[in-house]
């Protein structure tokens, strides 16, 4: 460790941005980005799973408002979200007296509220392929031996939508977390602000940004490597036998 | 032949000296129009504003004929090199990479920055104690950044935003305490001058140190015309110091942006 410490003060020695200080608020910034992108896929797909089971219902008045809700945040840019519910709300009268107050006045939350609702709406849209994608047969079966509509969902059908929706899933975990960049423009000091924060600070683009880049790739590789595990465990019985 | 020869030499020669060194006492000083109310023109197309009476000014003193050159932006420092005219008076800050190209006088302005809240709000800026835990709203990467991030980066919370509108949205909804920003550019974003205005100014103006704040504003010259330099200095250190500077500058401003000679 020791060792390790001395190698690390004499790489760092000769240069004058990658100080002790500055390398603190990469620090400070990946703790903020990984919080903020893990809060928001946690519960965005906790909103998620209902929301695409509701989204198939043969009723008009539980689907289109379902409908209406993804399409509306599918169909806007994050970064308008995000404004909106920053700098938007503030502007409705007497917000400020509310309870509400306590949470949107912190930057923090007003960003998990933007990010949430959107990788939700997305979320939600992958499942409910997934669930329409169900094989005939399978829930043909399911019926053939009594199961009721809720036992079938629970033991037929969600398992393997999962398990299908599973490679798209993994795709918008990293979309959320290239997305969570923008979490900078309302003054979060996220990887992406500590970036911009030190090339304000040294007029150095390339070092500031490419060492931010390089985090963000090592946060994907840790991302698709999960994805790669669960992947080869849940779609086990899709391989060929002597692959 | 001969004659014909030596009165071309004697033009090369005439020439080369008048190329070397400036000899008349007429200068040309080039500006930028408009940078109100620094420079602008009145509607009768007058040249009018804080530099063009300072700039006379300094002319008289130094008992030079000066004329005033417009010129854009990013053509100053070559038009000067090029020998178009003979200065530059136009809000130039100095820089060192400017240094590298022009001769700096020494400067005549630095425009300060200055502390806003709410005008409901009462904080008292100089009791560093009772700042502990304010949130402060600062434009990215400008020197009141680095000020406020210097200074008071363990006592405040700084939020850095993209734009002083920003600020001014989130000092007005309460999310911010505080705001750290220019002068004449807070004048614009907060209006805290007007009486119906929400905000309003605190504490101090504030320049200091040159470390962040930068030198100021100065005149310009080629690097060769040190002669001329030292005339307009001295002209600056003189209005200066006969109150002169003083009058010129409430005229226009309200605020003081002043850089009193020899201060550091």
């Amino acid at each position: 460790m020791e060792q390790l410490n001395a190698w690390f003060t004499e790489l760092l020695s000769d240069n004058a941005i990658f100080t002790a200080n500055t390398l603190g608020y990469y620090l400070d910034g990946l703790g903020s980005t990984v919080r903020l992108v893990f809060l928001s896929l946690v519960i965005g797909l906790v909103l998620a799973v209902p929301l695409a089971i509701a989204r198939g219902s043969r009723r008009k008045w539980i689907k289109w408002p379902i409908f209406f809700y993804t399409y509306v945040f599918r169909g806007t840019p994050l970064l308008i979200q995000l404004y909106l519910i920053y700098y938007g709300v503030v502007f409705i009268e007497g917000i400020q007296d509310t309870f509400l107050w306590a949470i949107l006045k912190d930057a923090f939350y007003p960003a998990l509220i933007a990010f949430t609702l959107n990788t939700a709406a997305y979320t939600t849209e992958i499942f409910h392929g997934a669930i329409k994608a169900t094989p005939r047969g399978e829930i043909e079966a399911a019926r053939a031996y009594g199961m009721s509509r809720a036992l079938m969902m629970r033991r037929i059908i969600m398992p393997s939508a999962f398990r299908r929706a599973l490679p798209a899933y993994g795709n918008e975990v990293i979309f959320m977390l290239h997305a969570s960049a923008i979490a900078s423009v309302v003054t979060i000091m996220d990887l992406t602000g500590a970036a911009r924060f030190v090339y304000a600070r040294f007029y150095a683009p390339f070092d500031a940004f490419l060492f931010v880049a390089a985090i963000y790739l090592c946060l994907t590789f840790a991302i698709l490597y999960l994805f790669r595990y669960l992947e080869k465990k849940l779609l086990a019985h899709l391989k060929p036998l002597n692959g | 032949m001969k004659k014909l020869l030596a009165l071309t030499l004697l033009g090369v020669v005439m020439t080369a000296t008048t190329a070397q060194a400036r000899d008349t006492d007429e200068v040309r000083l080039a500006i930028d129009v408009p940078y109100e109310p620094f420079v602008y023109r009145t509607p009768a197309g007058e040249l009018e504003g804080f530099e063009i009476d300072l700039g006379n000014e300094l002319c008289k003193r130094a008992n030079l004929d000066c004329t005033w050159v417009e010129q854009s932006w990013d053509g100053i420092i070559p038009g000067l090199l090029s020998r178009k005219y003979d200065a530059i008076l136009s809000s130039m800050a100095i820089t060192p990479e400017r240094e590298n190209q022009v001769l700096f006088s020494i400067p005549y302005y630095n425009t300060p920055s200055v502390w806003i809240t709410r005008r409901d709000r009462g904080i008292d800026i100089s009791d560093k104690d009772a700042l502990e835990g304010l949130s402060v709203g600062v434009q990215r990467g400008t020197i009141r950044d680095s000020y406020v991030t210097q200074m008071y980066g363990d006592t405040l919370d700084i939020h850095r935003y993209s734009s002083s509108q920003d600020v001014a949205n989130d000092l007005m909804s309460g999310r911010l305490d505080l705001s750290f920003e220019d002068y004449p550019l807070a004048v614009d974003t907060f209006h805290f001058k007007d009486d119906d205005s929400e905000f309003k100014k605190i504490g101090e103006s504030i320049k200091k140190p040159v470390s962040i704040f930068g030198k100021g504003a100065a005149m310009a010259f080629r690097k060769r015309d040190k002669e001329l330099a030292e005339k307009f200095n001295q002209a600056i250190r003189d209005v200066y110091a006969d109150g002169t500077y003083e009058k010129l500058m409430k005229q226009y401003f309200d605020y003081d942006l002043s850089l009193p000679v020899g201060e550091k």
